[in-house]
């Protein structure tokens, strides 16, 4: 389709497109695109399929990644994570799909993905390295951490209009041997329908158009405030943790005053026992923080470095694109006829431009949604450990406050 | 309690009554004013005179006046060695209790003291009441201080806190049955000019035990009153305790201070976060404020701490003072044993004399051998020497003894009181304390909350 279509229509459908101000997505549902073939960027289709990936009812393809599995080999140990496909899209042979995928199969997914749609934001992986020594690989936390990550990293492609008809994604989902898939696709390499490099040399831009330049500073800013939550958020975890140290040989120092009195002893006991509770509540809370929330702060770091490097390629290309197209206005011409590859220059150019600013533009809505959940996350953790505590306490009053019967 | 005399085990001990050994848990039963009527069962009817019945709560000063240390001020002052010094001077307010509930609000007494005055009158209290538990003072240093409290004595919390220390000392002197009716104590209250003149020309400090004495008798005696012994590991391990309890309640306010602190960057970085954000800026912002307010609440909270902190302490302290009882009834006792110890053996030194046996090795007694015998008449003498001694001797021990068993009962009826008085104030403590982090956490809740309702708004 994109390399078929005329540039003519090619023009008309981005215009329509550049008309719709970006939160004027009020379109009504179009029918589904034909996507047998890899799927136009710039389809007008997909951009009505854009509405509808925000409506749940209408979404046609459900991803899981769950169930991590430890495999012990001779040559390595590693986690394995299933991958569980439900849809009713033509693309997919069978309406359901279970297979086991493990870590090093994302990171390739999503370098293929890259490479195949350059023009579009890719979600981020979790951390691919971590510290031997620092970090328990096949602890239960790390594991489940990685997980949700993960699951939420074929999510975002499934929701994606685009980057879901992936043929890549299709493979990654279904394939039995998703080994044998990979080495057929280096030697596809060579092909030129697969690896389209639209980073093609180093052109210097002279502006960013002003909509891109602002995402830009606004991901600068952005960056540097998630980064600066992130070392709040782990400064209150290390503590809140140093806290625990303290209150836990706190608790035991009543009850063994306890055990030095007569009258006093249930309620020092008691007091005892509460302060033990509070460390416990304690321990969930942060436990909950290094889990949940601090994950989900460091992917939208790499989320928004993803970003700030598609906007760099787009810069490159339109680079590429004024810099031919200033060499051919240097050229004295009779007629202005633009060269073959100038004019694909432009196209590039234009869907990249309109790639983008759908991306972006879900990211954004994206980001709200995801920074309200994780936010208010965190408040409902804290509220929950402030309950828990006000039990405990509460609790003994009724104990503190009983008289003895006289002995 | 019988002090046996060495090598004498013929000889009946001399007869000390030991009032039954209660333990340290009896449910102290009376009231601290009926308990000088009631204290012990048998040795009260054996003694003559006893200890005068005791004055009911109703007669305590406290029950007369009103006692507040309402201020504190900085004075400046010459010190012992005419160099200038700084010092905290504290008002001392007395109204009587009637002129109040007759609604008339007749201004009160007042005088300024310094903290040395009011060691100087716990001195004086403890030396002349040695069987009564001395009410502690607030301690003279900042001990137990986490990092933001300031361990300056001239820090104006501090100097708060000790004024309702020192409140506190007067009112438990006042309100204990037999040292509020201490002239001296009297006069501390009302008498600002020479006073400590007057402490001092009773010739208390003469008075005093030394250390050293003190610790000889420990170490020595032979058979004190068992629960004393009880009562003094009690008061040691109580003091470990709440030392503890005080160093790690520390380390805690600490580290909390620290997670809310820090807390109070989120406000800014939400603040600053919002600015380039359009839909959440608002819901960012003000949770952002929720956060500060956050915060800021740590330190009304830690402060109130404190308080329960010092009620701690002035336990800590009084443990102290449970212990000097002890040491005082070690001495008591150790002075009888010795005395016993003395008459027996000046006793077998005359039966020896008289009969002229030697049982026991004297260096006297080997010269005489060597160098010749005694002239019956020399003999005679040493006996009638002896005899005198041993009468006399007898007559001291005897005074010693109902010395010794008045102080057993009359401290013990002391220790009882205390002991409610500590189950009752601690118990009042523990609850306090509890309350206070039932509000802490229900501050917590709301504050969160707030800021979740933000973040919804997102």
């Amino acid at each position: 389709f994109s390399s078929q279509t005329s540039s003519h229509s090619r023009l008309l459908l981005c215009t329509w497109e550049q008309d719709f101000a970006p939160e004027d997505l009020s379109l009504p549902n179009g029918t589904p695109v034909d996507t047998s073939s890899p799927a136009s960027s710039s389809s007008l289709l997909n951009r009505l399929q854009l509405d509808d990936d925000l409506d749940g009812e209408t979404r046609d393809l459900f991803v899981t990644v769950d169930d991590p599995k430890k495999h012990i080999c001779t040559m390595e140990t590693y986690i394995t994570y299933r991958v569980t496909t439900k849809t009713t899209r033509a693309e997919f042979d069978l309406p359901e799909y279970s297979i086991r995928r493990r870590y090093q199969d994302f990171d390739w997914l999503r370098n293929k993905l890259e490479e195949s749609q350059p023009t579009h934001l890719i979600p981020p992986l979790p951390e691919k390295f971590v510290m031997k020594g620092v970090v328990d690989r096949f602890s239960e936390e790390f594991v489940e951490t990685r997980r949700k990550a993960l699951d939420k990293f074929l999510k975002r492609i499934a929701d994606h209009p685009v980057l879901s008809f992936n043929e890549h994604f299709n493979v990654f989902l279904t394939a039995k041997d998703l080994n044998a898939y990979k080495k057929q696709g280096m030697a596809l390499l060579s092909k030129m329908g697969e690896s389209v490099k639209y980073v093609t040399g180093s052109y210097k831009l002279r502006s960013r158009p002003l909509e891109f330049a602002a995402v830009g500073d606004y991901l600068d800013t952005f960056v540097l405030k998630l980064g600066t939550i992130d070392r709040i958020a782990q400064r209150i975890i290390k503590e809140e943790l140093e806290y625990l140290v303290e209150l836990r040989e706190y608790g035991p120092v009543y009850s063994t005053w306890g055990g030095l009195e007569v009258e006093l002893a249930e309620p020092l006991e008691g007091v005892s026992a509460c302060i033990g509770n509070c460390c416990t509540a304690l321990e969930e809370l942060s436990d909950d923080m290094t889990e949940d929330f601090l994950p989900v702060l460091r992917e939208y770091i790499l989320y928004s470095e993803s970003m700030k490097n598609v906007l760099k390629k787009r810069d490159q290309v339109q680079a590429e694109y004024e810099a031919k197209l200033e060499a051919v206005a240097l050229k004295k011409e009779e007629r202005p006829k633009m060269p073959a590859d100038v004019e694909k220059c432009q196209d590039r150019v234009e869907c990249f431009n309109a790639d983008l600013k759908a991306d972006m533009e879900r990211w954004q809505n994206n980001k709200r949604q995801d920074f309200r959940q994780l936010l208010m996350g965190m408040a409902d953790k804290n509220i929950q450990y402030y309950e828990k505590c006000l039990t405990a306490w509460e609790s003994i009053i009724p104990l503190l406050q009983d008289k003895p019967e006289t002995k | 309690m019988s002090a046996c005399a060495e090598g004498e085990p013929s000889r009946a001990p001399i007869p000390m009554e030991r009032p039954e050994a209660e333990p340290l848990s009896a449910s102290g039963s009376c009231q601290a004013g009926e308990a000088e009527a009631e204290a012990g069962s048998g040795p009260a009817a054996e003694e003559p005179g006893g200890r005068a019945a005791g004055t009911m709560m109703e007669d305590c000063l406290s029950k007369k006046i009103e006692i507040t240390v309402s201020e504190a001020e900085k004075r400046t002052g010459r010190n012992a060695m005419n160099m200038q010094e700084i010092y905290t001077a504290y008002l001392i307010e007395t109204r009587a209790v009637e002129s109040q509930t007759e609604g008339q609000c007749s201004p009160p007494d007042s005088l300024w003291r310094r903290y040395s005055e009011f060691e100087l009158l716990r001195n004086y209290l403890l030396v002349n009441y040695p069987h009564i538990v001395v009410p502690p003072l607030p301690e003279k240093r900042a001990e137990f201080v986490w990092h933001k409290l300031s361990a300056d004595n001239m820090d104006p919390d501090f100097v708060e806190r000790r004024r309702i220390g020192l409140e506190n000392f007067l009112i438990r002197v006042a309100s204990h049955p037999i040292i509020c009716q201490d002239k001296i104590f009297y006069s501390f209250l009302t008498q600002e000019g020479g006073w400590k003149e007057m402490v001092n020309e009773t010739g208390f400090q003469l008075k005093a035990e030394s250390r050293l004495k003190a610790l000889n008798a420990t170490f020595r005696v032979k058979n004190p009153d068992k629960r004393f012994t009880e009562l003094k590991h009690y008061s040691d391990e109580l003091q470990s305790v709440i030392s503890h309890l005080l160093r790690v309640r520390a380390r805690v306010a600490d580290r909390l201070y620290g997670v809310y602190k820090v807390h109070g960057n989120y406000g800014r970085v939400f603040s600053e976060w919002s600015a380039i954000e359009k839909e959440m800026g608002d819901g960012l912002q003000s949770a952002g404020h929720h956060m500060d307010v956050y915060a800021a609440s740590i330190d009304d909270i830690l402060e109130e701490e404190e308080h329960y902190a010092d009620q701690l302490k002035e336990y800590l302290f009084y443990a102290e003072a449970l212990r000097a009882v002890c040491r005082k009834h070690e001495l008591i006792q150790y002075d009888l044993e010795m005395a016993a110890q003395d008459l027996a053996s000046k006793k077998q030194q005359c039966e020896e004399l008289a009969t002229g046996t030697l049982r026991t090795f004297s260096l006297k007694g080997m010269t005489s051998k060597l160098f010749g015998q005694e002239s019956p008449e020399q003999r005679e003498g040493k006996i009638k020497v002896l005899e005198e001694q041993i009468h006399d001797g007898e007559e001291q021990l005897k005074s010693k003894n109902v010395e010794g068993r008045e102080f057993v009962k009359s401290a013990w009826a002391d220790i009882e009181r205390f002991k409610e008085q500590k189950n009752h104030d601690l118990k009042e403590a523990l609850i306090n304390y509890a309350v206070m982090q039932i509000s802490m956490c229900k501050k917590g809740i709301q504050v969160w909350t707030n800021a979740k309702e933000c973040f919804s708004k997102m």
